[in-house]
């Protein structure tokens, strides 16, 4: 069964009429219906023993991300000390997410830390240059030490209905990964419909994809509780199609311990425990560390927690 | 020599077609002054059973059919009344003056329920704001079939109970005027030739207290009016007999024909359907 | 593993007395009859001493709520449905409260009493508040007149819900009530009459008589009230039929339902999924318009049962004050044995039975979520109503089946559709011999959206503006 979808789903891209019409023949998504979805599972309460464990968990997810015109190698430096270490004996996370031009600063920062350096790349967050620049662009973070690479596909490609300018433009891209993950940030909040999440989603791992990304951080909305489960779906019937696992990266928006918990529910009950290590399952975030340690301390302790208590990086 | 006048045999109305009673029996209608008239046929269970069939088979074209088209066609049958208002209002004997006075409220009756076709779901539907992402309209819908005793007023009394059953998509068998059935076998003559599909409206003429009870409790029966019932004993076992499946029953009332109908005959016998649809891209 | 700890709602909220009296003109008092039992269906622990109503009991409710209807009914509207908004205003002070006895009474979840059930409550009482004084504008002429005394009784599965629907419109529009709830949950009608005090509803306006069924009947013989309305079981519903026939009271009945929801091969399938689980699960099926009959098309059978099955296997059943609870517990003993009895048959008549892995505790009355498939239209778990967790699976292969096969039933009150194309949805809605129809959708309710059924399933509408047709001289 597996085999016989696996070679059928090979030629899917093997031509725009071919790629559109699979894309095209995916069952819809009903918008109301999965926000109900999502909603009711963000009433899940987890509490006591199960919060530690989310909290841990979490932490272990997250991908600390500096995103910014005024980032530094002082600023990355700092933001890589807390990753390795945020604390109180709670877990590393991920992997810390910054420019091409600043991966060799973080990979210095973090060698032998077991955290990972990821990198954004292909004209980042826009996507719009051309794809030698992406390429370049790519192999440049990889080549000064990126373990994994968050490109952005082409919205406007996208929502013109060229997909095999998408899909190509991601297979080279992930040509120019090597051994380093690619992870593909789909700008949910610029495809405007669910379907559209769906879609692209599985244009992305047609393509190559290891882990499909919500969003760059620079749109809103960004990662809503309803895409990060259009996401979980697709994903989870890839890999029942394919045989092949591929993760998902929900990215921006999340700010709360109670947000991050959230997302590990969907986790749980729409893709499975499969999913629920930092291996398949990330969180794009900088400010919900401080959160997460927080409410751990809050676990620890009995008390409510103070912002001065933790460091700001 | 005074010609011999041709007689009409009256039949019943079942399906579009005119057959006398699978009983084979008829029972003798009179004038008022206690004149034979004519043989009327006298329904059996079993032709009330087949009015049934007829209706039911009736129901999905005649509710399908746009309400433009239901509305057309009543009032096509008031324009054929109208042609033979002579002759129903010798039928319906008496005083000249009010006979043609009955006939000319029956047309005016159908004149006036042809209209409501389509506009009942306007007056009787609702879009409803309910709290959240969803389109929600509610629609009048015809019950099915209707059974209904008319009432003793042969002409006007039948047509009040008929066309506002009908003109909503319902169909039905109607129980005529026991003592004066014979108008109501004419008003079969209006209805087969007003394009008006056979089956939708089947007329028994014959006892009403053997009929109504069969009719009552029918199983493929969704309504019953009993608005011509006069004895309170038989509208009694009529209503428990229409309980063994939840019938929508209007109770016998003595109506004053005359006056501003409204519109509970068409609401008795109309379901609310509630559709609800999520909105969003 | 992410196993989620014990999140139990506290019960600390609620002061259950042992023992309650009937409520009539606004007093409690001691009933004539033998006091009954009212248990936690979760842990079959007693939570109350209930008084019976005798026929006598009923009559003093009676006239109560007659002495009542005079000055309630020559209320201005704009006075009574201040009233209705003050009742709606204290249940949202209450909603946990109320949430938590229902849950304790019934066995439903927490989630649900919580989500659900409560917040359309409050709602109804606004929804029907705002009608009182505006009544000319309905549509049925400028000043239509109310009937009198009303007498509802009402089931264990929405116990405060169908108070609420119920209640509401019959107070709107200015009739006084005599309600019966059901025997197994009446706690929350108990606590609503608190609410009417607190309110300073006058007395009499609204009468509680617990009891089981010939407290009912007795409610429904009187001669004195001009209103029956009835939710329940299409049997009771034809016994009442039948004893109201002859009188002038007015009927209004919601019975019982075996709906189809239909999926097309081009439904939106996760959504689908959802919509399934929650047509049939909700409640645990303890739900008379419950999606209880999957119509699948086939060429995508194999596919949905595969979705469906694992969507069930992440179904939390278990303490229903939970707070992750999915599926509660049955609500009664009896009830239970309807369930298993009918699911025994299922097997015996052929049919696959399929439940997804999951522990029952071991006290209490409770039945795994189940799936027949391999199901026929003549199977009695394609006909009978199980009122419990109960799928059955049937396949349809055109659009034209699916309809016939969904109007195949004496019932009518809900159905659903899943496709996304618009022209199928309403070429199919429009065929369906059903109240309601959800599309894309189930089980959505909302006091402004009328609610009732064809054939067997019940005569006349809950909710919206047809909804106040119950209760008026019309």
């Amino acid at each position: 069964m597996v085999s016989t979808l696996t070679t059928s789903l090979a030629d899917v891209a093997s031509s725009g009429a071919t790629l559109r019409a699979f894309l095209h023949g995916l069952p819809g998504v009903d918008r109301v219906g999965a926000d109900q979805r999502a909603a009711m599972l963000g009433t899940r309460s987890i509490k006591t023993t199960a919060k530690a464990h989310a909290i841990d968990l979490a932490i272990s997810m997250v991908d600390l991300t500096t995103l910014e015109g005024a980032d530094t190698p002082g600023k990355v430096r700092a933001m890589c000390a807390k990753a390795a270490h945020p604390g109180d004996g709670a877990p590393r996370v991920a992997a810390v997410c910054v420019y091409p031009d600043l991966v060799a600063v973080a990979a210095e920062a973090l060698a032998g830390s077991g955290v990972k350096v990821a990198s954004v790349a292909t004209a980042f967050p826009s996507g719009r240059s051309s794809l030698e620049v992406k390429v370049s662009d790519t192999a440049l973070a990889v080549a000064a030490g990126a373990d994994e690479i968050d490109m952005v596909i082409d919205r406007g490609a996208f929502l013109s209905g060229d997909y095999t300018k998408v899909y190509e433009e991601i297979v080279a891209v992930k040509a120019a990964c090597g051994d380093a993950h690619l992870k593909v940030i789909l700008e949910t909040g610029e495809l405007s419909t669910y379907d559209n999440v769906r879609r692209a989603s599985w244009l992305a791992m047609l393509a190559g994809a290891d882990f499909i990304k919500t969003s760059t951080g620079k749109v809103s909305p960004a990662a809503t509780p309803s895409v990060t489960l259009v996401m979980l779906e697709a994903v989870r019937d890839f890999r029942d199609r394919t045989g092949r696992q591929v993760g998902v990266k929900p990215a921006g928006g999340i700010r709360t311990t109670k947000d991050a918990i959230k997302n590990l529910v969907l986790v749980n009950e729409i893709a499975g425990d499969e999913w629920l290590t930092p291996e398949w399952f990330r969180l794009g975030a900088s400010s919900v560390l401080n959160d997460l340690l927080m409410q751990r301390q809050k676990l620890a302790t009995g008390r409510y927690a103070g912002p001065d208590y933790f460091t700001l990086d | 020599m005074s010609r011999l006048s041709v007689r009409k045999t009256y039949k019943l109305y079942i399906g579009g077609a005119f057959p006398r009673s699978e009983s084979g029996r008829s029972y003798p209608v009179t004038s008022a002054k206690g004149d034979f008239l004519a043989n009327a046929s006298q329904a059996s269970r079993k032709d009330a059973r087949d009015a049934v069939v007829a209706a039911r088979k009736a129901f999905p074209g005649w509710s399908g059919a746009t309400a433009y088209n239901r509305g057309q066609i009543l009032y096509r049958v008031a324009e054929m009344l109208e042609g033979r208002r002579g002759q129903f209002a010798d039928e319906l004997g008496g005083a000249r003056k009010a006979a043609l006075e009955a006939v000319d409220a029956a047309v005016d009756r159908l004149v006036w329920y042809a209209g409501w076709s389509d506009k009942i779901a306007a007056v009787h539907g609702t879009a409803n704001p309910v709290a959240g992402p969803y389109f929600n309209l509610s629609s009048p819908e015809p019950t099915g079939v209707v059974a209904v005793v008319a009432p003793a007023d042969p002409l006007l009394g039948l047509v009040s109970v008929v066309a506002p059953a009908i003109v909503t998509g319902n169909t039905c068998v109607v129980v005529a005027s026991e003592p004066s059935p014979l108008p109501a076998i004419t008003f079969a003559e209006v209805l087969a030739t007003s394009d008006l599909p056979g089956g939708v409206v089947n007329v028994l003429t014959g006892r009403q207290a053997e009929l109504a009870p069969w009719l009552a409790g029918h199983m493929d029966v969704n309504a019953l009016d009993l608005t011509g019932v006069e004895d309170a004993d038989l509208a009694l076992r009529c209503e428990q007999a229409a309980a063994e499946n939840l019938k929508r029953v209007l109770r016998p009332t003595a109506g004053d024909w005359t006056a501003d109908p409204g519109l509970r005959r068409m609401t008795a016998f109309l379901e609310t359907k509630t559709v609800w649809h999520p909105t969003g891209v | 593993m992410f196993e989620y700890a014990p999140a139990p709602e506290s019960r600390d909220v609620v002061d259950i007395k042992p023992a309650y009296g009937l409520f009539i003109d606004g007093e409690f008092v001691d009933g004539s009859g033998p006091s009954f039992k009212t248990v936690n269906p979760a842990t079959e622990e007693q939570l109350a001493e209930i008084a019976t109503a005798s026929s006598d009991d009923v009559d003093r409710a009676v006239r109560a709520a007659r002495k009542a209807f005079g000055v309630w009914s020559a209320l201005p509207g704009s006075e009574r449905a201040k009233y209705l908004f003050r009742i709606a205003r204290i249940i949202q002070e209450r909603a946990r409260e109320l949430a938590v006895l229902e849950t304790l009474d019934n066995g439903k979840p927490i989630r649900e009493s919580r989500d659900v059930d409560v917040p359309l409550v409050a709602a109804h009482f606004f929804y029907y508040a705002g009608w009182a004084d505006k009544l000319g504008y309905a549509g049925f002429g400028p000043d239509p007149r109310p009937l009198g005394v009303a007498g509802q009784v009402i089931p264990w599965n929405f116990p405060l819900l169908m108070l609420a629907w119920k209640v509401a419109p019959a107070l709107a529009t200015g009739n006084t009530v005599v309600l019966k709830p059901a025997e197994t949950t009446p706690l929350t009608a108990l606590l609503f009459a608190d609410i009417c005090r607190q309110a300073d509803l006058p007395p009499g306006v609204v009468n509680i008589v617990t009891g089981a069924g010939e407290t009912g009947a007795a409610v429904v013989a009187h001669p004195d009230v001009n209103k029956v309305a009835f939710t329940g079981s299409t049997e009771v519903g034809r016994l009442i039929a039948r004893a109201v026939a002859g009188t002038d009271k007015k009927l209004t009945l919601e019975l019982g339902g075996k709906a189809a929801n239909i999926v097309y091969e081009d439904a939106a399938i996760d959504q689908a999924v959802e919509g399934v689980v929650n047509g049939i699960f909700f409640n645990q099926g303890h739900v008379c318009c419950a999606g209880s009959r999957l119509l699948v098309q086939e060429s995508i059978h194999d596919e949905l049962l595969d979705a469906l099955k694992r969507r069930l296997g992440t179904l939390r059943l278990g303490d229903p004050l939970d707070k992750n609870t999915d599926i509660g517990a049955i609500n009664s003993a009896e009830q239970l044995a309807r369930i298993r009895e009918l699911s025994d048959s299922g097997e015996a008549e052929g049919a696959r039975r399929w439940s997804p892995a999951c522990e029952l505790p071991e006290r209490g009355y409770w039945f795994p979520p189940t799936v027949f498939t391999g199901v026929a239209q003549s199977h009695r778990v394609a006909r009978e109503e199980i009122f419990g967790p109960v799928l059955s699976v049937l396949t349809f292969r055109t659009p034209a089946e699916a309809v016939e096969k969904a109007n195949n039933t004496p019932y009518g009150l809900s159905a659903g559709i899943w496709t996304e194309k618009g022209s199928r949805i309403l070429w199919t809605a429009e065929r369906l011999r059903a109240g309601v129809v959800w599309a894309n959708t189930f089980n959505r309710f909302d006091p402004a959206s009328p609610f009732g059924g064809y054939k067997e399933s019940g005569h006349g509408r809950e909710g919206g503006l047809h909804g106040l047709e119950a209760y008026l001289d019309v």
